[in-house]
């Protein structure tokens, strides 16, 4: 017998009598999906907000917010930046990118968290390996609750989703909340209808 | 209604103003109680040192000393845990049934079946930390616990409450295990007794005079460790407040 | 095999003032921004009975779903791999990394992986092996085991990892600033990304109506290790299964409200299936876990999400220290699976425990762990791995206390003093109450005599 086999065989000896699978509720009776809520939370996990631009130009909006970033990489269309993510062959490449551009298919209120997947980086990497994130979000994209989250078929059809809630955080050292651990230092969501 | 007065072994070796208090309070109820003579113990400290075997014949007692009564009432709260939840070393004959279906604890006995609505003799001028063994607490379910999302009761407060001129003084980490733990408290000794000073220490910062419980065994362990601090806390049985002891 | 001695190992961390105090406050924080989380949610308690029936339901099913999940997995182009014990895993993930020439493999936390000692075994077989997790990079560093499941090194001072560093990757000894060194290890770590062959995460859920893989961190390590190298070894406990995704609604919800008391981590990631180019193996691990769920008592270990609440919660655990249990596992939950896998070495661990219960009303899992305690006491009794000191008192004890006689000889007062205290009641260890406690004077009379006197009529003499 091969190891599955055998895995599986004192499984199904060990296995205790069967019992029902509950029923999940949605508990989002009078839950909001505003982008007041989902801002609150977002802020709360140590992301950022900033309204979009009022002249519409995103790019300028951006080298407002990182005047010190020499290498830009948008994977969305209404930001140019100046490394064309089209450009790029291997994730490593992403490196030395200061800051990314991406957008989010949609926002939790609940929590405050961004759902990405490959559709949305073009590279998986620009999630992690540049320094700072932008993320757009359309207002009208934004679900109650995790609950409702999980109904997304995304779970189904991308190879890669993750929700994203803030900058990458450690509190490792003494219970000290440092933002920047191994992935993005920090996350800013502009709203953006698509 | 017949009261079988359970004294744990502990309160009938070191404090017998315990179980004195205990049935002189259910006596002022107008309560019928009796003291079997042939009792002794219950058997945890046997059954939860995995000594199932070793408590067999100490429960079998138990139940032959206490099968005729309505109600078996003792000042215990991790005894009657122990003899409604785990007195299983014997054969769970409709006898057994019956007395550990029907042991209570004094506070949850004066609280849900005589129902008491006052102590009218009763009077505490001190401020107290409430101390809740963590059998009586979630063992006995006789308050809310800060770990579950429930609403707010307290039996013990319930009836402390109605103590003239008590106060209540609130420490930092109300429903932390002090440490005693049974034999715990001399296996463990060094988490033991870290816990019993964290304890003390934090209702005296809370300004306790007194430290009330349902639960001596706690109290013989916090008492111990306050005393070794030279911490100026008094510790007394929540019976001997109800009871009418001025301090 | 020496039996693992908590009390002794937790003197040792009592004795360190600064380490035990900031230790037990830290893990109290926790717990107390849990109880925020919990309070917050009005459906709290009844998420945690869902989340308890799902996995009770999973376990009970457990070998259709594992079939389901390596179905839909390879389905997506994952390999799937089955390993029986902690040896084979080893050797499957060293095959897999040997197989694609791999030197260099990056890493985020996985319990599983320190439960099956893999790190040394690849080591010793020419991999470098990268924690990139911060607390397991110290842990790895300080050549320590991890001391807690979800902040690894929470023993530690900055002090102490100023110290690790300082010896190790090369930071400035006398700068024990945080924001400093963990700075350091971001920039140290960074490269072994960029150039690892592969990358490994654990699972803190396996979804079998998808195959997905669902790890959650708050660092974005396990995403850095997963997006950049072009094989990903998955390591899972068969356990880690659950049915559906909707029932991660539930399991997300509930995981870092537990642990660390945030709504959720910073990054929730679901592999489902490999990049092109790139290869994607998952290894389903029993070692032990099967006949876990065989155990009556105990199977219900198996629910555990490896949150961490019952250790931030327990007492004990916070005045002890991770490293006093001597094993993978430590606190509340480890006390109940350690005996799975070493009876004799660690039968004191059940009795590290006061039974206070805060562990099970905190488990999301609602795993009755005080009491699983409890029974793995009378498993260790009657298996006569009780010290024989203990063995012996408790007969005696069992013998006095069944005798109204024996009971009243014993309790007796013939006067004060420690002499006369009842043997039973202090189990010839009197020494060790009287450490750092007074001992309680024996009264003048015991309650009986104060009834006899008192209540009950005196017959006249006939």
């Amino acid at each position: 017998m091969n190891s599955r086999d055998e895995i599986l065989t004192r499984i199904r000896k060990a296995q205790p009598a069967s019992r029902p699978l509950p029923e999940i509720p949605t508990f989002d009776r009078g839950s909001s999906t505003s982008i007041e809520t989902f801002k609150a939370a977002l802020l709360r996990m140590g992301g950022r907000f900033v309204d979009a631009p009022t002249d519409g130009n995103l790019d300028a909006q951006i080298r407002g917010l990182f005047p010190d970033a020499k290498v830009i990489c948008s994977a969305v269309p209404e930001v140019k930046g100046n490394r064309p993510i089209e450009r790029v062959r291997t994730p490593q490449e992403l490196a030395d990118v200061d800051v990314g551009i991406v957008r989010a298919l949609f926002g939790v209120a609940e929590t405050g968290s961004l759902w990405l997947s490959e559709a949305q980086f073009k590279i998986d990497a620009i999630g992690f390996l540049v320094q700072h994130l932008v993320v757009l979000l359309d207002p009208d994209a934004i679900v109650a609750n995790l609950h409702q989250a999980y109904r997304h078929e995304g779970f189904f059809t991308a190879r890669y989703a993750v929700f994203m809630t803030g900058p990458s955080a450690t509190a490792d050292i003494e219970g000290v909340l440092i933002h920047g651990a191994q992935g993005i230092r920090t996350m800013t969501v502009i709203p953006a209808r698509l | 209604m017949t009261v079988g007065l359970f004294i744990p072994c502990y309160v009938d070796a070191f404090f017998p103003e315990v179980g004195i208090a205990t049935l002189e309070l259910l006596e002022r109820f107008g309560i019928d109680v009796a003291y079997p003579l042939d009792q002794t113990c219950c058997g945890q400290p046997m059954a939860n040192s995995g000594c199932h075997d070793d408590a067999a014949a100490t429960e079998r007692l138990f139940v032959k000393n206490f099968a005729e009564f309505d109600h078996v009432v003792g000042p215990s709260g991790s005894c009657v845990h122990h003899i409604r939840e785990h007195l299983t070393a014997i054969a769970q004959t409709p006898q057994v049934k019956k007395v550990r279906a029907t042991t209570y604890e004094l506070v949850e006995f004066l609280h849900d079946v005589v129902k008491v609505q006052d102590f009218p003799w009763a009077e505490f001028r001190h401020t107290v930390g409430l101390h809740n063994g963590c059998s009586t607490l979630r063992g006995l379910r006789e308050a809310k616990t800060s770990e579950i999302n429930e609403p707010d009761f307290s039996k013990p407060m319930d009836l402390l409450s109605k103590v003239k001129g008590i106060q209540f003084a609130k420490p930092e980490r109300p429903d932390e295990c002090c440490g005693f733990g049974g034999t715990f408290s001399v296996y463990e000794e060094p988490v033991s007794a870290r816990m019993g000073y964290d304890k003390v220490k934090d209702h005296h910062r809370a300004g306790a005079e007194y430290i009330v419980s349902a639960d001596m065994s706690c109290m013989m362990h916090q008492r111990g460790c306050a005393e070794r601090l030279g911490l100026p806390i008094k510790f007394i049985h929540i019976a001997q407040v109800l009871n009418g002891a001025r301090e | 095999m020496k039996r693992i001695d908590h009390a002794e190992a937790s003197s040792k961390f009592i004795r360190a003032k600064d380490h035990v105090e900031f230790h037990d406050r830290r893990l109290w924080d926790l717990r107390q921004k849990r109880d925020r989380e919990s309070e917050h949610l009005a459906e709290w308690e009844e998420l945690r009975s869902l989340a308890s029936a799902i996995k009770e339901h999973t376990l009970a099913n457990l070998a259709g779903y594992l079939e389901e999940f390596e179905r839909n997995a390879i389905k997506n182009g994952a390999h799937v791999h089955w390993a029986r014990d902690a040896a084979e895993h080893n050797q499957v993930v060293f095959d897999i990394l040997s197989s694609h020439g791999v030197g260099t493999l990056v890493k985020s936390k996985s319990m599983l992986t320190d439960e099956c000692d893999m790190r040394p075994f690849l080591e010793q077989r020419g991999i470098e092996v990268m924690e990139t997790d911060l607390g397991e990079r110290i842990q790895q560093l300080d050549d320590e085991p991890p001391s807690h499941i979800v902040v690894p090194a929470v023993h530690k001072l900055k002090t102490d990892v100023a110290r690790v560093f300082a010896g190790t990757i090369g930071t400035d000894p006398k700068n024990s600033d945080i924001h400093y060194l963990a700075e350091s290890q971001r920039q140290h770590t960074r490269p072994y990304f960029l150039r690892a062959e592969a990358g490994m995460t654990g699972a803190n859920f396996a979804v079998a109506e998808t195959g997905s893989v669902v790890v959650c961190t708050n660092e974005g390590n396990a995403d850095l290790s997963v997006n950049l190298p072009k094989l990903y070894i998955a390591s899972i406990g068969i356990e880690k299964i659950i049915p559906r995704i909707e029932h991660l609604g539930v399991f997300v919800r509930m995981l870092s409200r537990s642990a660390l008391g945030s709504p959720i981590t910073q990054l929730t990631s679901h592999f489902r299936a490999p990049r092109d180019g790139t290869e994607m193996h998952i290894v389903l691990v029993d070692n032990g876990r099967a006949e876990r769920l065989g155990m009556a008592d105990f199977w219900y270990s198996l629910k555990c999400i490896r949150c961490g609440a019952c250790m931030n919660t327990c007492p004990v655990y916070r005045r002890s220290g991770g490293l006093s249990y001597g094993a993978t596992y430590s606190g509340p939950i480890g006390v109940i699976i350690d005996p799975t896998f070493n009876l004799r070495k660690y039968s004191m661990l059940p009795f590290a425990s006061t039974l206070n219960g805060s562990c099970t009303s905190v488990c999301p899992v609602k795993i009755n762990i005080h009491e699983q305690i409890y029974k793995w006491r009378q498993v260790i009794s009657e298996r006569n791995q009780l010290p024989m000191v203990k063995k012996e008192a408790m007969q005696i004890a069992g013998k006095v206390l069944a005798s109204p006689k024996l009971y009243r000889a014993a309790v007796g007062t013939a006067g004060t003093g420690l002499e006369h205290l009842p043997r039973f009641m202090l189990y010839n260890r009197l020494n060790a109450w009287g450490r750092q406690r007074e001992v309680p004077e024996a009264p003048q009379f015991t309650f009986r005599e104060w009834y006899l006197k008192n209540r009950v009529k005196k017959r006249a003499k006939p």
